[in-house]
């Protein structure tokens, strides 16, 4: 019993010794040194993606398609003779994973920014632990207004034309072609569906909606919210929805014999996707009025649209070419038009500052609004619609602001791509 | 003493006889003490690892310390007192939303700072043990399936009831919640994972010293009564129902506990953070970590945190075409798990800890007697 006595006393002492060393090698009051993920000849970045889970359809091929981009810049030298490393993993969509594998890329892979984490409710919580970090969060792809908050999140960017400017200009073209119609508005109870039925009530005055209603993505049964709308009376019927609940809601409207005129937000309105979930369904899809601000995937007299598909079908042939495919390689275009601004010696302060500068042309119809207060993305697009199994562009490209301004014609043409869609060094 | 190096966390949980052979007098006479020395002991190793850790691993270190309150009441529950419930993860969403709400209520009147997690997390206790007590008065009078059917409902209506109450809870999109940084006198750069590891393991450690001690008083042995044989603890003079709901409530107690600090940990919530999945998980995790004592609820805690992390790493290290890697990488975690628990099944059915304990026993057999 002695020898047990003697042996615990032992092990205190060495726990106090320990302890004693460990707070001499305090390192909480020194600043890290260098600038992480950067070196000579690389920079890497990671991304959270739902490769798997509900929101992978579609989305899970924007990520591929942005690594095919870099892919091709590296093979072309970098930029300023380093390479893109781009790291990204699966979320799943699920909050809970965001905040582990975002903590993994920032502390254990010391990556020197974040690009295009996907989605609103996943990358909001992940928004605190990036400033805290002071890690560039750049290009979210959502078109929330929360990325906008330059004095909250210093280092957040947004990249989608955000859905209150997105709902504006919709508004616009329901006042211009289907005056003195009742209009009504189905969104996702989030972010998402309530800014954009801000934009549109901003545009057709707050009690102009005669029927509002919301879905939630676990719930597939929308029928309830249909039916209301069919007995509201509504003959214009503005979707705030993701793919799978535009198609949703046209197909159970079309069960339940009700056929207004639909007017979709960005997001839930890519014809090639909405025809691969309907189907044999898809000429419901006939006269459906949407809104996009990036090349039509499948115009290929857009020399942005061949240029992207030359690349493509080099370093991601086995993957489709899609609306998915063109938006992920015009977000790694900004972010190497962004590396080029910033210069030799990248930092991540010298980065942001060259985002907050602005000024960058690209494949976008619409600019984009970054300034010293402003973080948001583009700040329009122009109109789609489908006619005989065919998205195309009509009218005008908009311009507005997520406030009370005018929505705006804007008529600057777009530059055309470089010999080698690689941007200049500024 | 082999056992208790091996799990420095876990409070002396095992039959007594064995270990009287080797303590102090004052110690084999006093369970509060034994288990008060060891919880000390354990935090005085847990508090130089983290000191050791970089910031990754001890995030994953919290993540296991919050995992471990609920796997701990979880194992009292099932391996314990014999009551099923895949409803474990919907009391921990119970407790993390309490917490949120909580945190950010505060912060709107101004009041924040590190000194009220203590009260944010004991309100997030107490609502969780209330839910507990009207799931567990139910779960009294049910047997087997029943009883399974009546927990999973409640894993299903939660996330549910953050959609339908969606002014309150902000439905999938969730709330985020308002924590604030290390306390400035650690340091301007103190890392902030450390500091939640720290808040995580005070809880898990408290958490682990109370319900050792419970297990090992009256009330512990009242529940295991209950859980061998019902009619015979009736007739031993046990009210067997009002032991089931007593368990019930210690055990969301912890689980509202191990909510709140996930809440923390993640800055965040949402009902896609405690699905169905997370429910089954952490059964699973009991399971494979020995439902026997309270040490296993420490290796399914481990285990629920590396083995997604293991074999997120194995994908990346065997290079596979990024098709298939891409369709793996959220899948692999989960085939993984079950492939593991049907392992541990046939191998060792006393999970991890009967598995160590199986070990250490054939050690000591072989070893010469001293």
């Amino acid at each position: 019993m002695k020898a047990l006595t003697r042996r615990g006393l032992s092990l205190a002492t060495a726990a106090v010794l320990l302890t004693a060393v460990a707070a001499c090698s305090e390192d909480a009051n020194t600043p890290p040194a260098e600038v992480p993920g950067v070196t000579a000849g690389e920079i890497v970045i990671g991304s959270h993606m739902p490769l798997t889970g509900p929101a992978a359809a579609g989305y899970s091929e924007i990520a591929p398609a942005s690594k095919a981009y870099f892919d091709y810049v590296n093979a072309n030298g970098g930029v300023h003779g380093r390479k893109i490393t781009y790291k990204f993993m699966d979320d799943g969509y699920n909050p809970a994973n965001t905040q582990t594998v975002v903590r993994k890329l920032v502390l254990e892979d010391k990556v020197f920014a974040i690009l295009n984490g996907l989605g609103t409710p996943t990358h909001t919580g992940v928004l605190d632990f990036l400033k805290t970090n002071r890690v560039p969060d750049l290009f979210v792809a959502s078109g929330s207004r929360s990325w906008n908050q330059p004095d909250k999140y210093p280092g957040t960017f947004g990249f989608n034309t955000d859905y209150t400017v997105e709902g504006k200009i919709l508004a616009t073209h329901i006042k211009a072609t289907h005056a003195g119609k009742k209009v009504c508005f189905m969104g996702q109870d989030d972010d998402f569906g309530r800014d954009s039925l801000v934009g549109v009530e901003q545009v057709l005055g707050a009690g102009a909606v005669v029927a509002k209603e919301k879905y939630v993505t676990s719930n597939q049964n929308v029928a309830p919210q249909i039916g209301a709308l069919k007995a509201a009376g509504c003959e214009v019927v503005v979707l705030a929805t993701v793919p799978g609940f535009t198609a949703l809601s046209m197909g159970t409207a079309a069960r339940l014999g009700f056929k207004p005129a639909w007017v979709v937000s960005n997001v839930g309105s890519d014809y090639l996707t909405l025809s691969k979930v309907l189907g044999a369904g898809k000429v419901l899809l006939e006269g459906m009025v949407g809104i996009s601000n990036l090349p039509s995937p499948v115009d290929m007299s857009d020399p942005w649209t061949a240029a992207f598909k030359k690349i493509h079908d080099q370093y991601n042939g086995s993957a489709p070419f899609n609306g998915n495919t063109v938006y992920g390689m015009s977000v790694a275009y900004l972010f190497v038009q962004s590396l080029q601004a910033a210069g030799k010696d990248l930092t991540r302060e010298g980065l942001l500052a060259a985002i907050e500068k602005g000024g960058f042309k690209g494949p976008g119809l619409a600019p984009f609004r970054y300034s010293k207060d402003n973080h948001a993305g583009y700040g329009g697009g122009k109109l789609t619609k489908v006619t005989a199994g065919n998205q195309e562009f009509f009218g005008p490209v908009y311009e507005t602001d997520s406030a009370a301004g005018p929505v705006n014609e804007y008529k600057e043409e777009r530059p055309a791509p470089t010999a080698n869609t690689i941007p200049a060094a500024a | 003493m082999s056992e208790q190096t091996i799990t420095p966390t876990a409070p002396a949980t095992a039959p007594a006889p064995r270990r009287a052979l080797a303590l102090p007098g004052f110690l084999n006479r006093s369970t509060l003490l034994r288990h008060l020395l060891l919880t000390v002991l354990a935090g005085v190793v847990l508090f130089l690892l983290t000191q050791q850790l970089d910031p990754f691993r001890n995030f994953q270190l919290a993540t296991v310390a919050a995992y471990l309150c609920a796997t701990a009441g979880l194992t009292l529950l099932v391996g314990m007192n014999g009551q099923l419930s895949l409803g474990h993860g919907a009391l921990m969403a119970v407790g993390a939303y309490t917490v949120a709400l909580t945190q950010n209520a505060l912060a709107d009147r101004g009041i924040t700072g590190n000194q009220v997690l203590p009260l944010s997390l004991a309100l997030g206790v107490l609502v969780t043990m209330a839910a507990g007590a009207v799931i567990g008065l139910a779960a009294a009078r049910l047997r087997g399936p029943y009883l399974a059917g009546v927990t999973l409902a409640v894993a299903i209506a939660v996330p549910a009831a953050t959609v339908t109450f969606d002014e309150v809870f902000n439905s999938e999109q969730g709330l985020s919640v308002a924590v604030e940084p290390p306390p400035l006198s650690l340091g301007l750069y103190f890392p902030n994972e450390r500091w939640q590891a720290w808040v995580a393991l005070c809880g898990a450690l408290l958490t682990m010293l109370l319900l050792a001690n419970l297990v090992r008083s009256r009330i512990g042995r009242n529940l295991r009564a209950v859980r061998d044989d019902e009619v015979a603890a009736r007739l031993s003079g046990i009210h067997v129902a009002r032991t089931q709901v007593l368990a019930f409530v210690v055990s969301a107690a912890s689980a509202g506990l191990g909510g709140g600090l996930m809440a923390l940990l993640a800055q965040s919530v949402s009902p896609g953070a405690f699905s169905l999945t997370l429910s089954l998980f952490l059964l699973m995790a009991v399971v494979i970590g020995g439902l026997g004592s309270l040490s296993g609820a420490v290796w399914g805690a481990i285990l629920l945190v590396a083995l997604p992390d293991l074999t997120h790493d194995t994908t990346t290290w065997v290079s596979l075409s990024p098709a298939v890697a891409q369709r793996l990488e959220g899948n692999l975690p989960l085939a993984v798990f079950g492939l593991t628990l049907i392992v541990v099944m046939i191998a060792a059915p006393g999970g991890v800890q009967g598995l160590l304990r199986r070990i250490g026993a054939g050690a000591r057999r072989r070893a010469p007697a001293r």
